[in-house]
């Protein structure tokens, strides 16, 4: 029997979809009512609570006096936030941090668009941190030498983060393609250095760079306890980032290197133009959280006696003028690092809607 | 004038012996078609012309240059070969027009100017200027393969390898993309095509190459080879194929 149509079928709308899913994952089973009611239970209890001492009995105004018996000490945050900030770098320099760290975020900023991926930025990059670096410590220009020993706070999370991800990323790609290479002993060596790096905890290795380094060092050399842990962390993210590079190398097709030799390019075209851009999209999800991860071992330095956001804060409460509020100074830490770190999960995000745009 | 002389090349593969003895002179301008069943080594053969896939004896020599595993001659060869594959094999993650001028600004020196001319003025000679802003993932299959061709041709090749060009397209889209290889032949692009499209193969080749088991069995002109085939595997392989 043959078949011709006459008339097309015409196109119709979905049918209803039911449900508004908010509502039905709030109240949809039993189990999400007795979710939804314990939440609620618990909030009910404890939102007054923190209100009351956030708020209503905070201190916003006055002074140590008027903390004592008081609900949360703001007034305490507002008078020793630039130390906490700034740590014990000398109170009359302290414009040379505050410097540091509008430079480095100005340039996380400038950085984000697409367009600005150049090579002028990068090179901005490597002055930005050189000149952050060298105005930190003085000694140049007529600016009062402080030892790195000296400095503290914000400047210190951000340049060890900055500069830990910055080398520890073309150093993690090397491993990774060392440890897909053909030589067995490039692979051997790799792989070693990436799983002792993995294997052993990070304030393991602070203390090793920190107590047993000196014993390795030939007489009479020092070097800064900043130096020291600026080389753990950065051989850490270079661990982790050549995992999470690895992953991605492994998902970008043979093909493509192939059709970008094909066409001429050098070994290393064909790695940075083509290979490595597509591997880093496939890998977004981790990398940012490998970032992210290395922001926040920043603050184990504490245990080698540098001076980051979080022992800034640990000294401040220690001052027997006040009342101690512990949890006013961690959650104004908790919020700096809150803010850091949901930050670039949420351009990571963006991110892969970007470049997911051309993606197959 | 010979452009290309494959002389007594042996590949294997592991224990697989993929090539066996594989001789095939190529003059400028010309015509070629290898076809065959699949695992005769046809892929593997013109792989080995741009140096993608090494061979293991015998003597390749591509407009003069031998190729060998030394990576500048290997560049210099590849300048001058272009080449199509069955997946396109498009940089995803760059448009249409950066895709045609990385090359030609990377490996030939060009200014983003004159190779973003060209670029243009070739993909519109494949019939898809208006999609050079776009990334391969938006385009269809047929497209891709017309980016992919107009990618290689802004290299400016002497010699044209295609491997499969059309296995991988609808049914709808074959067409489009051998038309585009009809016109490049008669434009007189010294062509090495790896194909199934016999009709293709009928209308362009000066030549046919049949090769079996990593072999050649027969090389014939156009006609000879359909009419009057010398290999009884030749003819084993036209009857089964539907013409």
């Amino acid at each position: 029997m043959t078949f011709v149509r006459s008339a097309p079928e015409p196109v119709l709308p979905p049918p209803p979809r039911g449900r508004d899913p908010a509502a039905s994952s709030t109240f949809g089973s039993a189990a999400n009512i007795v979710t939804t009611l314990v939440i609620a239970f618990f909030a009910e209890r404890s939102l007054p609570h923190f209100l009351a001492w956030a708020f209503t009995n905070g201190v916003w105004r006055g002074d140590a006096a008027d903390c004592r018996d008081a609900g949360a000490c703001w007034i305490f945050l507002h008078e020793k936030a630039p130390f906490i900030l700034f740590g014990i770098y000398p109170e009359a320099e302290r414009w040379r941090p505050l410097l540091v760290v509008s430079v480095l975020i100005g340039l996380t900023l400038w950085t984000m668009p697409h367009r600005h991926w150049t090579r002028a930025t990068l090179l901005t990059w490597v002055v930005g941190i050189a000149g952050s670096l060298l105005a930190m410590a003085g000694g140049v220009a007529g600016l009062t030498p402080v030892p790195p020993s000296a400095w503290g706070g914000l400047p210190v999370t951000l340049l060890l983060t900055v500069l830990s991800l910055a080398l520890g990323f073309p150093l993690g790609l090397g491993l990774a393609l060392a440890r897909r290479s053909r030589l067995p002993l490039g692979r051997w060596l790799a792989t070693g250095t990436v799983e002792i790096l993995r294997g052993v905890p990070v304030l393991t290795l602070l203390f090793i760079a920190a107590v047993m380094a000196p014993l390795l060092l030939p007489d009479g050399m020092r070097v800064e306890t900043f130096v020291r842990a600026l080389v753990v962390f950065t051989l850490v993210s270079a661990a982790y980032l050549s995992e999470v590079l690895r992953g991605g190398l492994q998902g970008v097709p043979r093909a493509q290197m192939e059709s970008a030799q094909a066409l001429g390019l050098r070994r290393r075209e064909v790695l940075l133009i083509v290979v490595l851009p597509q591997a880093i999209r496939k890998v977004l999800p981790p990398l940012a959280s490998t970032i992210i991860v290395v922001i926040k071992n920043t603050s184990l330095v504490m245990v080698v006696g540098l001076f980051d956001l979080v022992s800034a804060g640990r000294v401040v409460l220690n001052d027997p003028a006040w009342p101690m509020p512990y949890a006013e100074t961690y959650l104004m830490i908790a919020l700096v690092y809150f803010a850091v770190c949901h930050g670039v999960a949420r351009y990571a995000l963006h991110q892969e809607r970007v470049l997911g745009e051309g993606g197959r | 004038m010979t452009i290309l002389d494959i002389a007594g090349v042996h590949k294997w593969y592991g224990d697989y012996h993929a090539l066996r003895n594989v001789s095939l002179r190529v003059d400028a301008g010309e015509r070629v078609v290898i076809c065959g069943p699949s695992g005769s080594g046809k892929s593997t053969l013109i792989r080995c012309v741009n140096g993608l896939a090494a061979h293991d004896a015998g003597e390749i020599v591509v407009a003069g240059e031998t190729v060998s595993d030394d990576p500048a001659a290997l560049r210099r060869i590849r300048t001058r070969v272009g080449m199509v594959f069955q997946d396109f094999n498009l940089f995803p993650h760059l448009t249409v027009l950066q895709n045609c001028v990385l090359a030609p600004m990377r490996v030939s020196g060009l200014s983003a100017g004159k190779a973003r001319d060209m670029a243009l003025a070739l993909l519109d000679s494949v019939r898809i200027a208006e999609q050079a802003d776009k990334f391969p993932g938006q385009l269809s299959g047929g497209q891709q393969q017309r980016a992919a061709i107009a990618r290689a041709l802004c290299m400016q090749p002497e010699i044209m390898l295609f491997d499969e060009p059309t296995s991988a397209l609808d049914a709808e889209m074959v067409k489009e993309v051998l038309d585009i290889m009809k016109a490049l032949a008669r434009a007189g692009m010294t062509m090495l095509c790896v194909t199934h499209e016999m009709a293709f193969a009928r209308e362009v080749a000066d030549r046919i190459v049949f090769m079996d088991e990593g072999q050649i069995l027969e090389v014939a002109d156009a006609q000879t080879f359909f009419t009057d085939p010398g290999h009884p595997r030749t003819r084993v392989f036209l009857d089964k194929i539907s013409l």
